[in-house]
C-alpha cells in the first residue's frame, strides 16, 4: 500500500465532456492519458513521479473498465522496454519514472525502442528532478533525446498546458514513429489547478485484442542492415515529419508584440518564471501579457529552425532561457545563427548562471541584465537607479542549523545503524557503500556509515574492487528496493561470481519506502493484483548465496550488532548477507493506528507503548542521541540552576519502537530512559492486580518516606 | 539601444496576487496546511494555484510549500511556482529556525510580508549530538523577525495545537486566519476544516487557539512564578536539622546563596543532613578564600559544583529515584494515561563489573578493581542488560532495596573514588585562587565535563583530566582563564574530543 492513497481523488478521473477538474498536475495527467485512449500504462516510482505510479495503480479498476492494461514495472529498463508493445501495434502506450537517474536506467530500452521506431503513440512522462528538493545528482534528460533522437515536450507549468502536452505527444509520436518524452519538473507535478475535461476513451485496439493477432516485421529489428536503416530513417523522414507536425500544429508558441528589437526563448517549463520577472519589470501584464516577444518551446527537442528563424527575424538581442547544464539549446542556435550569417546577440549562459536551478531571483536579475543591455530603456526606474536602501536584516546564517532529512519517528532503519556504529567502535572504521533508499541517510550525522552511492541496487556492486578481500572486509548496504530493482543481478550475482569475502547488510523495510511506501516483491502486505511475500532469503539462495542471516526484529540492536560482527569476523569466505527486516514505521503506523483506536473505543485492551527519559536521572551527554537521531528523541532545558547542559527528552510522537531502551542497553549508556506501556482497557484481574501492587508499593513509599528528608514537587 | 517601447510600471494587478509561502518540517502537515489554504481560496472565488517538493525532503527535512490566488477573472492569471526573495505576502513558518531559514533566504521583508511563526524548536541532529548545548539561539532569530517582518505573529503554535489534542497545521491555519492578511471571513476558513472531514473538532479547537494568538497575541507564562521552588519534605526532627542548615546557607554572601540553597537541597536529598553539612563546610573553605571584590564568583561557582560532584550519579541515587512515589504520578501525566489506563514500567539497566565493584566495601572494592579475573566474573555474573519492570513487586523491591542503600553508601568504593577525586579538583582549584582568581573559578567550572554513566562517564572524566591538565600550560598567561573556558567548550563540542585536542594543539602552539 502506497504512502498515499489517491482512492478519492482517482473519483475525478472518471470527469467527461464539459466538466471541470480541479486538482494536482499528476492526477490531470493521468486523466488526459484517459481521454487519448492509451492502451497500456507503466513506470517504476521516484520523485518527483512516485504519486503518479500510486494514481495509476489507485486508478487500476477503472482502467481495467477502459481496457487500459496497467503494468508497474521491475524497473525504469522494464518500463521504457514495454514500450516496445507500441513498435508493431497501433497501441498508445505511456510509462513513467524519473529523470535523470530513472532515463539513464531505461537509457538501453530507450535507445532500441528509437531505432525500432514505434507504431503507436509512445510517451514516456519524466518527472524532472532538477533544483531545491531534488534528491539526486544535478543533471538533465535532455542528452538523452539527442542522442537517441526522440522528441522532448516541455510544456508550461499549469494544468490545460501539460495535458494538452499529452495529447500533443501522443500525435507527434504517431506522426513521426518516434517516442516522445514528456517531462514535467518536480514543482509541475504537484501543481494544482484546473483543466476543462473531456471523455475517456477506450483504446481503439487493446493489448489483449492485439495478443490475439500477432505481428511481426523482422525490419523493425534493431540488428544490421536494419539498424543502419533506421539511423537514416531518422534523419531522413522522423525527423522533418515531427518538424512538420509541431510547426502544423503550433507546439510551440509565441507571445508578444510580432515587431520588437528582441526577444526572449524559453523552455516552456520555465515559462512562469519568466513571465514573473516581467510582471515585477512592468514588462508582462497579470495574465502575462508581455511586452518582450517570447518564443515558447514547449517541444525543446527538436528545435525548428524555421520557427526559430522566424523569430528572430529583425530582432538584434535574443535571450534564452535554458535552465542546467550542458546548454544543449544555447549551442544549437547559436550554431543556427552562426551558419545563417546572422549578426543577432545571443544571450544565454551569459547573463544567467551556467548551472544551478532558474528561481524567481536568479529569473529576475538575468532578464535585468539581458534588458539593461538589449534595451535599458525599458526598465522601470527602480532598476536602473534603486534610490531605496533595503534596512539591514541580521544575518542568521551561522546561527540556524541545516535540516536535512533523516530517519524518522521510529524507523526501523536506525537500529540497524546503531548497530553498526557499536561495531565500527569495536573494530575500527570499515569501508562501506550505501545505495538509494532511506538507508542512505545512514551516512549523514549522528551515524556517518557509508561513504558513495552508485546507483540504485549498486551498493555492493560499488564495493567490487574490494571483492578479492584484504584484512578488513567491505560492507554495503542495499534496500528491498534496490535488490528487486537492479540488486539481485548486478549486486548480489556479481558478487557470487566474483568469490566475493565481502558483507551486505539489506534494509528490507517492506515497501519501496523511501518512494512512498509502494509495494515490491518480498512485500508483507496482501495486494489483490500483485504478487507479494516473496523472500529475499530465497532469492539470495537462488543465486548462490550460502551465508544469509535473516534478522526478524530490526529493533533488536544488540541482536544487529553481533550479526554484523559475526559477518565481518567468521571464516566463511564467500557473500556474507545479512537481512534485516523490519516494517516501515510510517506505514506501520499508517496501517495500524486507525486499528489500534478502533480497538480502544470497542473496550478490547489495547498496550500502547511509548518511551521517557527521567531527567533527573539523565546526566545531558546526548550519548543515546548520537546513537539515535530519533525525531522524537530530543533536548530540553531543566529550570535547575544547577544544570548547565540540556537534558534528553522524549516527546509525545514517540511511537514506541523500543530503539532508545535497546540502543541504552547494548551500548551500556545510562538508565535514564524507561518504556511506559499505557493499558487501555485493562482485564478486571489485572486492576486487581495493579491495585494491590499499589497498595503495597505506596506502603513501602511511606515507610521510607517518614524517614528521610527528599525533594517534592517540581524537581523533576 | 533603440527604444523599443515606452517604459512601463508594473500592472497593478500583479500586487494582488496575494503570495504565500509555508514552511515546514517533513512529517508537520504543510501538506494539509497548504490544501486548506487552497481550498478557502477557491471557495471565496479567488483562483490559486500550489506547489509543494515532495520526495525525500518529507522526511524530517525542512520543506517548502508555495501558494499563489488572486480574486478569479474571465483569464487565467500566471502565477509562478516558487517563491522569489522579496515577492512574498505571508509566511508561515512552523518551527522556529525554520522561522529564521525563511529570513535567510529572504523570503520576509519589511516592506510586505506578514510573519507567522511557531517558536517551539524541532531541533535539528547537529544541535542535539553536541555532548554539551548544541541548542541555537532562538533569540536571535526572534530578533532578526522583529526586523523583516512587516507584521509578525510568533507563538508556540505546536503547543497550542497538542493541548487542544490536534497537530501544528490546526493552529497555524487559525493564526493566519486570525493575522487578517488573507480577505477572507473566519467562518470560511472553518468551513474548509469541516470540509476535510478528519479529527474536525479538535482541529477547530486548535484553530481558534491560533486564531487567539494572532489576535490577541499569547500571554507568555512566567516561568519564575509557575515552577515552585522545590522543596525539602520529612519526618519533624530531620527538618529541624534542615531549617539550620538552611540558616547556615542564608548568611552566606548573597550572590552565592541562592545557588548554595538549591546544592543544599540537592546533596541533602541525595544522602542526608549529615552530608548537607559537609557540602556547607566545604563551600565555607571556598568562601574563606573568596571576596567580595570579585563578586563572591569563586564561592558561587563553587556552590553549583560542589553540590554536583557531592550527589553523584551512583546505582542507589538511581534506584532511589526510579522508586519514588511522585514519578509514576509524573509518568502517567506525560504519557496522558486516563484514570481508567494501567501503565506499566520498563527500565533499561545494564550495569557492569564496574558498577558493582564500586558498590563494595572501600577496601574491598578497590582490590578486586585491581584484579582483571575478578572483574570479568563479576562481568560474568551481572554484565548484562536487564529489564526491570519496575511496576511489578519483584522489581520494585530490588531497586526499592538498593535506593534504600544511604546509610551504606558512604562506605562504597564509589564514593570512596568520588571523594578523593572532589578533593584533588578542589584543592588543585583553589590552589590558584591567589594567582589567578578567573583561573581557578574556571577550573571550578571545569567539573561541568563530569557527567554521563559507564563509558561515557569514564570519557568524560578523561577529558576533565585532558583539560585541568592544561593549567600547567595556562598558569601565569593573563589570557589564562579564557583559554581555560574555551577547552572546555571544545571539550564540549565532540564526544571524542577531536575539538578540544585541536584547541590544545593551538595552546601549545603558543607556550
Amino acid at each position: 500500500m502506497a504512502e498515499r492513497s489517491f482512492k478519492a481523488e482517482v473519483e475525478h478521473l472518471r470527469k467527461g465532456d464539459g466538466d471541470v477538474f480541479t486538482g494536482e498536475g499528476i492526477l490531470a495527467i493521468t486523466k488526459a492519458l484517459l481521454e487519448n485512449g492509451v492502451g497500456y500504462v507503466g513506470g517504476y516510482q521516484g520523485a518527483p513521479i512516485s504519486h503518479l505510479m500510486d494514481v495509476l495503480a489507485d486508478a487500476e479498476e477503472l482502467m481495467g473498465e477502459l481496457g487500459v492494461r496497467f503494468e508497474a514495472n521491475a524497473s525504469e529498463a522494464a518500463a521504457a522496454a514495454m514500450l516496445a508493445a507500441s513498435v508493431h501495434y497501433p497501441i498508445r502506450g505511456a510509462v513513467t519514472f524519473k529523470g535523470p537517474v530513472g532515463v539513464n536506467v531505461a537509457s538501453d530500452a530507450l535507445a532500441n525502442l528509437c531505432s525500432s521506431g514505434v507504431n503507436g503513440g509512445a510517451l514516456v512522462i519524466v518527472g524532472e528532478d532538477y533544483g531545491e528538493g531534488s534528491s539526486i545528482m544535478q543533471e538533465r534528460s535532455h542528452g538523452f533525446a539527442m542522442k537517441s533522437q526522440f522528441w522532448m515536450l516541455d510544456p508550461r507549468p499549469n494544468l490545460p498546458s501539460i495535458t494538452k502536452a499529452v495529447k500533443d505527444g501522443f500525435e507527434l509520436s504517431e506522426a513521426s514513429n518516434t517516442p516522445v518524452m514528456l517531462m514535467v519538473r518536480i514543482r509541475s507535478c504537484h501543481v494544482t489547478g484546473s483543466f476543462a475535461t473531456r471523455d475517456n476513451v477506450s483504446p481503439p485496439l487493446t493489448v489483449k485484442d492485439a495478443i490475439a493477432n500477432p505481428q511481426s516485421d523482422f525490419n523493425r529489428v534493431v540488428l544490421p542492415p536494419m539498424s543502419y536503416m533506421h539511423e537514416q530513417d531518422k534523419i531522413k523522414n522522423r525527423w522533418p515529419a515531427a518538424e512538420k507536425f509541431i510547426t502544423e500544429n503550433k507546439l510551440n508558441e509565441v507571445f508578444g508584440p510580432e515587431k520588437a528589437k528582441l526577444g526572449i526563448v524559453v523552455q516552456g517549463g520555465m515559462y512562469n518564471g519568466l513571465i514573473r520577472a516581467l510582471q515585477r519589470l512592468g514588462l508582462a501584464d497579470v495574465f502575462g501579457k508581455t511586452e518582450v516577444p517570447i518564443y515558447c518551446l514547449n517541444v525543446t527537442y527538436p528545435i525548428v529552425r524555421d520557427e526559430f528563424d522566424a523569430f528572430c527575424e529583425g530582432k538584434d538581442h535574443v535571450m534564452i532561457v535554458e535552465e542546467g547544464q550542458p546548454d544543449h539549446i544555447e549551442q544549437q542556435l547559436g550554431s543556427y545563427l552562426y551558419k545563417a550569417g546572422r549578426s543577432l546577440k545571443l544571450y544565454g549562459k551569459d547573463v544567467l548562471p551556467m548551472a544551478g536551478e532558474y528561481t524567481g531571483q536568479v529569473l529576475l536579475d538575468g532578464v535585468t541584465a539581458f534588458l539593461k543591455s538589449a534595451a535599458p530603456d525599458m526598465l522601470p526606474g527602480q532598476v536602473r537607479a534603486p534610490n531605496m536602501e533595503a534596512p539591514a536584516i541580521p544575518d542568521l546564517s551561522e546561527t540556524v542549523p541545516i535540516r536535512p532529512p533523516g530517519f524518522c519517528t521510529g524507523c526501523p532503519e536506525r537500529p540497524i545503524f546503531a548497530g553498526m556504529k557499536l561495531v565500527e567502535q569495536e573494530l575500527g572504521k570499515h569501508q562501506i557503500t550505501g545505495d538509494i533508499g532511506c538507508h542512505l541517510f545512514g551516512s549523514l550525522p549522528p551515524f556517518e556509515i557509508g561513504g558513495a552511492t552508485m546507483g540504485y541496487g549498486l551498493g555492493p556492486a560499488a564495493n567490487a574492487a574490494f571483492d578479492g578481500g584484504g584484512e578488513r572486509r567491505a560492507i554495503s548496504m542495499l534496500g528491498d528496493g534496490g535488490f528487486w530493482h537492479n540488486g539481485l543481478s548486478s549486486s548480489i550475482g556479481n558478487m557470487v561470481f566474483n568469490k566475493s569475502d565481502n558483507v551486505v547488510v539489506i534494509v528490507d523495510n517492506y515497501y519501496s519506502a523511501a518512494t512512498g511506501g509502494q509495494d515490491v516483491l518480498s512485500s508483507r502486505a496482501q495486494n489483490d493484483t500483485k504478487s507479494t511475500g516473496n523472500p529475499i532469503q530465497a532469492a539470495l539462495k537462488g543465486v548462490g548465496v550460502e551465508w544469509i542471516r535473516q534478522i526478524d526484529h530490526t529493533y533488536d540492536v544488540g541482536h544487529v550488532r553481533d550479526t554484523v560482527r559475526e559477518a565481518l569476523t567468521t571464516d566463511f569466505k564467500g557473500p556474507k548477507v545479512i537481512v534485516a527486516s523490519s516494517e516501515c514505521m510510517l506505514n506501520k503506523q499508517r496501517r495500524e493506528k486507525p486499528i489500534r483506536n478502533k480497538a480502544i473505543k470497542e473496550g478490547r485492551r489495547v498496550d500502547v507503548p511509548r518511551f521517557g527519559v527521567d531527567s533527573d536521572v539523565c546526566t545531558g551527554d546526548h550519548a543515546c542521541i548520537r546513537l539515535s537521531g530519533c525525531p522524537s528523541l530530543s533536548l530540553k532545558r531543566l529550570d535547575d540552576p544547577l544544570r548547565d547542559d540540556p537534558i534528553a527528552h522524549i516527546d509525545q510522537t514517540c511511537v514506541g519502537c523500543g530503539n532508545c531502551g535497546e540502543v541504552a542497553d547494548a551500548a551500556v549508556l545510562c538508565p535514564s530512559f524507561y518504556r511506559a506501556d499505557v493499558v487501555h482497557n485493562p482485564s478486571g484481574f489485572e486492576n486487581w492486580r495493579a491495585g494491590l501492587r499499589s497498595k503495597i508499593i505506596g506502603w513501602l513509599q511511606t515507610r521510607r518516606d517518614g524517614k528521610r528528608l527528599r525533594l517534592e514537587g517540581a524537581m523533576q | 539601444m533603440n527604444m523599443v517601447l515606452p517604459q512601463k510600471t508594473p500592472d497593478a494587478r500583479v500586487g494582488q496576487i496575494i503570495k504565500l509561502v509555508v514552511m515546514a518540517v517533513g512529517g508537520q502537515g504543510g501538506g494539509v496546511l497548504t490544501g486548506w489554504i487552497e481550498a478557502v481560496a477557491r471557495a471565496q472565488g479567488f483562483t490559486c494555484q500550489a506547489t509543494s517538493v515532495a520526495g525525500v525532503s518529507q522526511r524530517t527535512g525542512a520543506t517548502v510549500y508555495y501558494v499563489e490566488m488572486m480574486e478569479a477573472a474571465d483569464e487565467s492569471p500566471v502565477y509562478a511556482l516558487a517563491p522569489s526573495a522579496g515577492d512574498v505576502d505571508i509566511l508561515i513558518a512552523s518551527e522556529m529556525m525554520e522561522v529564521g531559514r525563511s529570513i535567510i533566504r529572504g523570503f520576509v521583508t519589511p516592506d510586505r510580508t506578514v510573519l507567522i511563526g511557531s517558536t517551539h524548536r524541532a531541533l535539528a541532529v547537529s544541535e542535539k549530538m553536541a555532548p554539551g548545548d548544541g541548542i541555537a539561539d532562538a533569540d536571535e532569530v526572534v530578533a532578526a523577525a522583529e526586523i523583516a517582518a512587516q507584521q509578525l505573529i510568533l507563538a508556540d503554535m505546536d503547543r497550542l495545537a497538542v493541548d487542544q489534542g490536534s497537530v501544528i497545521s490546526s493552529s497555524l491555519f487559525g493564526a493566519l486566519a486570525g493575522s487578517g492578511a488573507l480577505p477572507f471571513p473566519r467562518e470560511a476558513f472553518e468551513d474548509a476544516i469541516r470540509a476535510s472531514g478528519k479529527g474536525v473538532e479538535a482541529s477547530l479547537r486548535a484553530f481558534n487557539a491560533g486564531f487567539d494568538a494572532a489576535v490577541n497575541g499569547v500571554v507568555e507564562e512566567d516561568v519564575e512564578t509557575v515552577v515552585a521552588q522545590p522543596a525539602l519534605q520529612g519526618p519533624a526532627a530531620e527538618m529541624q536539622t534542615w531549617e539550620t542548615l538552611i540558616g547556615r546557607a542564608k548568611v552566606l554572601p548573597a550572590p552565592v546563596q541562592q545557588m548554595a540553597l538549591a546544592g543544599l537541597t540537592k546533596v541533602v536529598d541525595f544522602q542526608d543532613c549529615a552530608y548537607g553539612a559537609t557540602y556547607l563546610d566545604r563551600l565555607d573553605a571556598v568562601i574563606a578564600r573568596d571576596s567580595a571584590a570579585q563578586d563572591w564568583q569563586l564561592g558561587a561557582t563553587a556552590a553549583k559544583y560542589i553540590a554536583n560532584a557531592m550527589a553523584y550519579d551512583d546505582i542507589i541515587r538511581v534506584a532511589d529515584l526510579k522508586t519514588r512515589a511522585p514519578r509514576l504520578d509524573r509518568i502517567r501525566q506525560e504519557m496522558g494515561a486516563k484514570e481508567t489506563n494501567l501503565v506499566e514500567l520498563t527500565e533499561f539497566f545494564h550495569p557492569r563489573a564496574e558498577e558493582v565493584a564500586s558498590l563494595m566495601p572501600a577496601r574491598m572494592g578497590a582490590k578486586w578493581e585491581a584484579n582483571p579475573k575478578r572483574m570479568a566474573l563479576l562481568n560474568r555474573l551481572f554484565g548484562k542488560g536487564r529489564r526491570l519492570r519496575t511496576h511489578t513487586l519483584r522489581a520494585f523491591l530490588m531497586l526499592h532495596f538498593l535506593g534504600g542503600l544511604k546509610g551504606y553508601r558512604m562506605k562504597t568504593r564509589r564514593h570512596e573514588v568520588e571523594v578523593a577525586h572532589l578533593e584533588s579538583w578542589l584543592s588543585e582549584s583553589l590552589g590558584m585562587v591567589e594567582h589567578d582568581y578567573a583561573l581557578a573559578v574556571e577550573m571550578l567550572k571545569n567539573r561541568r565535563l563530569v557527567k554521563g554513566y559507564s563509558d561515557t562517564h569514564a570519557r568524560g572524566l578523561t577529558k576533565f583530566g585532558t583539560v585541568m591538565g592544561a593549567v600547567s600550560l595556562l598558569k601565569g598567561r593573563e589570557d589564562a582563564a579564557a583559554w581555560m573556558s574555551r577547552l572546555r567548550e571544545a571539550a564540549l563540542q565532540d564526544p571524542e574530543g577531536k575539538a578540544l585536542e585541536g584547541a590544545l594543539r593551538t595552546v601549545r602552539s603558543f607556550v
